[in-house]
């Protein structure tokens, strides 16, 4: 069974959704091991034993006290999701994106983040992924 | 658009002739309902002012939206307009979708369409479910890019003004004082001679008790606090941490999950089964035979989906199996050829001018059907418990889609409870009228005692929709010996879905615009913007054709023949210039200008284009200049150009569903692609308020981008764009006509 619905019918954890069922639109994505990960495709068979982060978890381990992860704080603060359907694996997604580039270029974007939005947040997506790189940045450096 | 003018009063009139009653916005219309509403919903000491917006002793305010969130912010923006007139300290202020009962029916929907123009999208309830007309008044429709400007202007202002009217009053009569002699400020009654002042929670009890002014006065734009603010959407930070419940999130631990698959060529019937292997597997429960198609439920989605798989079925032939796009594309080029059709709107003699013109030519266009593709796919859950039921889904109608769940599961309305959520995309697909899911979830629930979830695979979503129509639509334009424009002539394929889509603003002296129905088997409905999606496209590139006809710039042939509709040229200008149309641009692009008004909003698009060393299309900006009247909210009002830009692109450079063997092709995204990040444009929105009447928001910015971009192509290649999509179209060889415009 794919991860994306051990997740859902068996633990009740909705915040994953589920969008196309063959790994094309993204909304699915949640973090194995830190890597975004399209949970549709991906057997639970194959992540035994490996740390698995979802759209619930996230701020968690972002970073402790907050209740928002830097990605998920953008996100309002650039007034993002539309349906929002999509968001959980945009901002997963956007996540693992920063953690291994901390300030992409928009190529890099471009590049990075192939999910699905329907309603079209795509310009939103785009400066809420550099306001993000730009607060964890000026954390950072403190 | 000869669209009756609403006023508020006459509306007010007209309820209070329909309800017999006193009236504020449309609760109040009806004293018994109003009354209802405290019985049923108000507790403890908490009052219904109007049935729209509820008082509590604690001094907080709860607005009811009777809309359908998704995505678009209409429960922000109507909390704002509720809380403005009311004088309401905004963080005092809760909103709650209102729940799916006709306390909350919405009628300023149907009078603000305007009766008999309500459009056939809507009416298509009402033949569909064969609701008399007087019930289309019980609609909780999201749609028509309706909400602010009429539930928000005839109904959720026209509450706020009344309570805060009756407020003052409470307060006047507490303190002896006049009522012009109080003044509101924060959810607060001062009167400021006494230096008293009171907390509206305080007066709630007392409000309760007064008859609602039959006439409130709304504030002038000039007061507005809360209203014209960018304020963040309140339904944003669930939509962050995944706790936003959608209807597809419904859950319980004794659930069954249902896998769907219908009938491939629309219309065919099941004719057999054989489930023996599907029932053998793990998890499965049973495999349930509906007319048209059959599911297989089991205890999680994932089992359920694979043994549907493995179920073996047959359909009945039906006449349609061999039909395909190319035959159903035969069967509207014959049917204009052989039908003059019938009339949509005609001035002059468009004949007469064509016989006596200087210079006629013709070209002919078409779109194909288009899938809505919701990032949700389509789902209902049922519980169904004896005589009563349980039902989530997220739906454009709350109420529409209640009553159609209980006339399948055989229950009286009143006994299914309709549980909201969030919806995961709407665009016209979770309209009343596109049935299919809800009624199979109904009958395959009341087969089981427990909550059954039914989910449509991607391709099932995608290959059981009701479309976006394809349609051709042949034009002839006429000029004279002095290169006036003398006629324009228009057939085109139908059904009409919103009256007045093909008409057009331009100041032609001779037109013939007239439609010709065409029958197919392929099930149609409304899609963001309904006609104007392919109208536009066909009217905003024919135009640009006669611009370079006649060998006049586009934007200026448009500007010429727009002398009556200021508001066009307004937002015309404003989009061209801020483009930099005209001026000097990066070698090898090209900008494409269109104009259409949809839903009583005018929106203005250039398109920035150049071809990919691949001959494909790149769209580099869209900049959008709209006029919808005034903005009640900045930010969402960005966010809904934005996105109906991209929802109109996607279209033109990818949509299409085709036909094959009676059967859509197109099961997932891979072949029905997306606009993504990578080639999603950069978009630049101007919001021009002219202060005329409030117009849509949801839809307008989708019809014009199409034509923008074809006509930004035809300009870098000369190659006219006159069929969709065209994102993967080879545009090397054309020539380049860079520099006239």
């Amino acid at each position: 069974m794919p991860l994306l619905w051990a997740l859902r019918d068996e633990l009740g954890m909705t915040g994953t959704n589920f969008g196309c069922g063959i790994g094309n639109c993204g909304a699915c994505t949640v973090h194995v091991d830190g890597n975004a990960l399209r949970s549709c495709v991906t057997p639970v068979s194959a992540i035994e034993g490996r740390d698995i982060t979802t759209i619930e978890g996230l701020a968690q381990v972002a970073g402790g006290a907050n209740d928002l992860s830097p990605v998920q704080q953008a996100w309002i603060d650039h007034q993002v999701p539309q349906c929002g359907y999509c968001q959980s694996g945009m901002i997963m997604a956007a996540s693992a994106l920063l953690a291994r580039n901390p300030s992409p270029t928009d190529r890099e974007i471009d590049a990075g983040i192939t999910n699905v939005c329907r309603c079209g947040s795509y310009p939103r997506i785009r400066k809420a992924i550099h306001a993000a790189a730009a607060t964890i940045a000026a954390a950072n450096t403190v | 658009m000869n669209k009756p003018k609403i006023s508020r009063r006459k509306f007010l009139l007209v309820s209070a002739v329909a309800g017999g009653g006193v009236l504020i916005g449309y609760a109040a219309s009806r004293p018994s309902r109003h009354r209802l509403a405290n019985d049923s919903l108000a507790s403890g000491d908490e009052r219904f002012v109007t049935s729209w917006i509820r008082l509590q002793p604690d001094n907080r305010i709860t607005v009811y939206v009777p809309h359908s969130e998704m995505g678009q912010g209409i429960h922000t923006a109507l909390g704002q307009m509720a809380a403005d007139e009311l004088d309401a300290a905004w963080e005092l202020v809760d909103i709650e979708q209102a729940p799916a009962t006709d306390l909350f029916a919405n009628d300023a929907i149907v009078k603000g369409f305007g009766g008999e123009l309500l459009p056939p999208f809507l009416m298509g309830l009402v033949n569909a479910s064969a609701l008399t007309v007087a019930r289309v008044a019980n609609l909780q429709t999201t749609g028509g890019s309706s909400s602010v400007r009429y539930t928000g202007e005839n109904t959720i202002r026209v509450a706020g003004a009344a309570a805060r009217q009756m407020l003052l009053q409470c307060a006047a009569d507490r303190w002896g004082a006049a009522v012009d002699e109080c003044t509101t400020e924060l959810s607060h009654v001062h009167h400021s001679a006494s230096g008293r002042s009171i907390p509206y929670g305080d007066l709630a009890e007392a409000a309760a008790e007064l008859e609602p002014p039959v006439e409130p006065v709304l504030k002038d734009r000039s007061q507005f606090n809360i209203m014209g603010r960018a304020i963040s959407r309140r339904d944003i930070p669930p939509k962050v941490d995944g706790s936003a419940p959608y209807g597809i999130d419904a859950h319980s631990e004794d659930m069954l999950y249902a896998a769907l698959r219908l009938a491939p060529v629309f219309g065919a019937k099941l004719a057999s089964v054989d489930a023996t292997e599907a029932l053998a597997q793990r998890g499965v429960r049973k495999v349930v035979e509906l007319e048209d198609g059959y599911a297989v439920v089991a205890d999680n989605y994932w089992r359920a989906k694979q043994a549907l798989e493995l179920v073996r079925a047959e359909f009945t032939p039906t006449e349609n199996d061999g039909v395909s796009s190319t035959v159903l594309a035969e069967r509207f080029d014959s049917a204009l050829a052989e039908d003059n059709g019938s009339r949509d709107f005609e001035s002059g003699d468009a004949d007469a001018a064509l016989e006596d013109a200087q210079d006629v030519f013709e070209a002919s266009y078409r779109v194909p059907y288009l899938a809505h593709a919701a990032m949700e796919p389509m789902n209902c859950t049922m519980h169904i418990q004896g005589d009563r039921a349980d039902l989530w889904t997220g739906t454009q109608d709350a109420l529409a889609i209640k009553s159609r769940a209980a006339s399948r599961a055989g229950l009286r309305e009143d006994d299914v409870t309709f549980h909201h959520s969030y919806l995961g995309g709407g665009f016209g697909r979770r309209l009343p009228f596109t049935w299919n899911v809800i009624d199979h979830a109904a009958l395959i629930a009341m087969e089981f005692d427990v909550p059954v979830k039914t989910i449509l695979t991607r391709e099932e979503d995608m290959r059981q929709d009701y479309y976006r129509p394809a349609v051709h639509s042949n034009f002839k334009a006429a000029l004279d010996a002095g290169g006036r424009v003398t006629a324009w002539h228009n057939r085109f394929t139908g059904p009409i879905q919103v009256p007045g889509a093909a008409h057009i603003p331009y100041a032609i002296p001779n037109q013939s615009i007239r439609v010709v129905d065409v029958e197919t088997h392929v099930p149609i409905a409304a899609w963001r913007s309904v006609d104007h999606s392919q109208q536009t496209f066909f009217i905003e590139s024919f135009i640009d054709e006669i611009a370079h006809r006649r060998g006049t710039n586009p934007y200026q042939l448009r500007m010429e023949l727009l002398q009556d509709h200021p508001r066009h040229r307004n937002v015309l200008q404003v989009a061209a210039e801020s483009a930099g149309y005209g001026s000097g641009l990066p070698e090898g692009r090209a900008l494409g200008i269109a104009v259409q008004e949809s839903f009583g909003s005018i929106a203005a698009q250039v398109a920035e284009v150049s071809i990919g060393e691949d001959g494909r299309p790149i769209v580099h900006k869209v900049t959008c200049a709209m006029d919808c009247g005034w903005v009640v909210n900045p930010d969402t009002a960005e966010a809904q150009i934005e996105s109906g830009i991209i929802f109109g692109l996607t279209a033109a450079l990818y949509g299409a569903i085709t036909i094959e063997d009676g059967r859509v092709v197109q099961g997932n995204f891979p072949d029905y692609e997306m606009l993504r990040m990578a080639t999603a444009p950069e978009i630049v929105v101007h919001l021009v308020e002219s202060g005329n009447s409030l117009g849509g928001l949801g839809e307008p910015a989708t019809p014009p981008v199409a034509a923008a971009v074809a006509n930004a192509i035809y300009i870098l290649t000369g190659q006219r764009v006159r069929e969709l999509p065209i994102g993967d179209r080879d545009f090397s060889t054309g020539r380049s006509l860079a520099g006239r415009a």
